[in-house]
């Protein structure tokens, strides 16, 4: 394990994490863009030329008001429309858990762009082993806040298993970090001993699979 | 500019503007128009707000909708009680910021609030145009607003802001003069009618042709087709409102009275409403100038004149940021045609943003006051390094 990292610029450590992967002014389209915060950081900090698609029109409204182009619409849906390799990365940060057919959404990512970036929630965290473990009750923490009926989150994946999917659906992971945040997510280590028990998140640097 | 005089009246107004003229196609000049025609010569009316920059590279030209006018924002005198039609958007600090924006308004071609239409003078017989006026189009519209932007020295336009079938003249703007648009606000608007939007301005246009005094569009000397037109008026209210505004505004309430009058007088606030708009706009409109802006609505087609049928193919030339705007209740417009213009602009790589903006007022939701829509286009015009 290193050093904590201060969240000194305002945005959540993950993705800080994600924005040190992206090189300056690169092509990235992030999708389910929230509130815009991530792009907006890659737009002023790394001069990277952002497009974001998210489906809640207060959050499209914030990042337009913020200054990003960003579209309203169902990621599914609106990864179909762009041509290949236009974007050089396609960030999934922290949506992966809420898509109910994640296989072609990935396919889409890597035709369009030349990275993909995923990022989720770890599910088999210590913490969430032992909850069911010990409680027999869903696990509810700080990176899962929600009961079993009222969450978005409607996949639970470990690190592990999003690596049996790479092989399944055939994609590559290119570097891969298990990071560990406070409560507020604002700052954060990278886990480097047993990340599949200690890592509340997992980050995935993905690319098609290569000749 | 400084026939300016900067009036705070509530805070945040542009204060005192003034109406302008601007005229080209003088003869033997002559303006050719899409279908053939020449006409000439040709006056625009326009309005301005704000300064123009040394660079001249803040300039934003707002273009109305089909019964608009040049005057979007501001007032003509001090105790003018009625500001321009957009006021709530554009001045200073607003959605459209006049300290930032050199802001243009015109009033579009074929039209009956300054600029040359069918109630103006015809040179050749010293009588209005009527139906000798040829038919314009949205491109002949925007051909006469960009003599205007050469009269001004704007070469570049920072943005063209335009809802309803001022955003078809934004739309046409940004593919017929990509290098001169930086940036295209479209609000409320399509690449083409469906047939629809065409049925209503057809049933329209019918209202005012089967009133005895429109005369074969020759009625400047006697009665004016002011029934017909109400009509008409009262027919494009039902499109600019929508199932869930009229039920809230009116539902099946009564107008002054508390039963059925068992005649038919207006019994339901909704009857009351339409009339009282059909009157209103008899009295500023010209039912001729309708006829021939709505079938330049009816003809706009963005697929067809550029793209060859294929709407990917139409902004294959466009160069513009974009940023489409629709109403979850607007049944003129709806978000499907917002959301297949995005999907061209997108297969293009364009730079597009899209928000289908919760609102229950129908079409006309573009011209009400709304905080997020004017968040939204400040973010948007401010967020571009271009100025």
């Amino acid at each position: 394990m290193t050093a904590t990292c201060n969240a000194g610029n305002g945005i959540r450590y993950d993705l800080q994490l994600v924005a040190s992967w992206i090189p300056q002014g690169a092509r990235v389209l992030g999708l389910g863009c929230g509130d815009g915060s991530l792009l907006y950081y890659l737009k002023t900090r790394k001069h990277a030329v952002c497009t974001g698609i998210d489906i809640d029109e207060s959050c499209v409204a914030h990042c337009i008001e913020r200054g990003l182009t960003v579209l309203q619409g169902d990621i599914n849906e609106e990864v179909r429309d762009y041509p290949d390799d236009v974007f050089d990365y396609v960030i999934l940060a922290q949506t992966l858990q809420q898509i109910y057919d994640p296989a072609p959404l990935i396919r889409e990512v890597l035709r369009i762009g030349r990275r993909g970036v995923v990022s989720f929630p770890n599910f088999s965290h210590w913490r969430v082993r032992m909850m069911l473990a010990l409680t027999g009750h869903a696990p509810v923490t700080p990176q899962l806040p929600y009961q079993w009926h009222d969450t978005p989150n409607i996949r639970v994946i470990t690190l592990s298993d999003f690596r049996r999917y790479a092989r399944q659906v055939g994609f590559r992971i290119l570097k891969e970090v298990g990071i560990d945040t406070d409560r507020q997510d604002r700052s954060g280590k990278r886990v480097r001993l047993l990340p599949d028990l200690f890592a509340t998140y997992g980050l995935f640097l993905i690319s098609k699979e290569g000749p | 500019m400084s026939e300016y005089i900067q009036h705070d009246q509530q805070g945040a107004s542009v204060g005192l503007v003034k109406k302008r003229t601007f005229t080209f196609a003088h003869p033997p000049a002559s303006m050719t128009l899409a279908c053939g025609a020449t006409i000439g010569p040709v006056t625009i009316a326009y309005e301005t707000c704000g300064r123009l920059n040394e660079d001249r590279t803040n300039a934003i030209l707002i273009l109305h909708a089909l019964s608009g006018d040049a005057h979007v924002a501001g007032t003509y005198t001090d105790g003018d009680d009625k500001p321009g039609w957009w006021d709530f958007m554009v001045g200073p600090g607003k959605g459209i910021d006049t300290n930032r924006h050199f802001v243009i308004g015109t009033n579009i071609l074929g039209s009956c609030m300054g600029s040359t239409g069918p109630a103006s003078i015809d040179p050749a017989t010293g009588k209005p145009y009527g139906l000798n006026f040829p038919v314009v189009t949205i491109a002949d519209m925007v051909d006469a607003q960009k003599q205007l932007m050469d009269h001004l020295g704007v070469h570049r336009l920072h943005a063209v802001i335009g809802g309803s079938v001022g955003g078809m003249q934004a739309l046409e703007w940004s593919v017929r003069y990509p290098d001169r648009v930086a940036s295209a606000v479209l609000l409320a608007t399509t690449t083409r009618h469906s047939a629809l939007a065409i049925a209503f301005n057809e049933v329209a246009r019918q209202a005012i042709m089967a009133d005895p005094n429109w005369n074969g569009g020759d009625y400047h000397d006697g009665k004016k087709p002011d029934l017909g037109l109400a009509v008409a008026r009262m027919i494009g209210h039902i499109t600019y409102l929508s199932d869930e505004s009229m039920r809230l505004k009116f539902g099946r309430r009564l107008q002054d009275k508390s039963d059925f009058s068992f005649n038919f007088d207006a019994d339901f606030q909704v009857e009351s409403y339409l009339r009282h708009q059909g009157h209103k706009f008899v009295d500023r409109f010209d039912a001729n100038a309708f006829l021939y802006i709505t079938k330049a609505a009816d003809y706009f087609d963005l697929e067809r004149h550029y793209g060859d049928g294929s709407s990917v193919a139409a902004f294959a030339g466009a160069r513009a940021r974009f940023l489409v705007l629709s109403f979850t209740s607007d049944w003129l417009y709806p978000t499907y045609q917002s959301r297949a213009m995005v999907k061209a602009m997108k297969k293009n790589g364009l730079a597009v943003s899209f928000c289908e903006i919760e609102a229950q007022w129908g079409h006309d939701a573009f011209l009400l006051p709304s905080d997020r829509l004017s968040g939204i286009m400040k973010g948007f015009l401010d967020g571009d390094s271009d100025v």
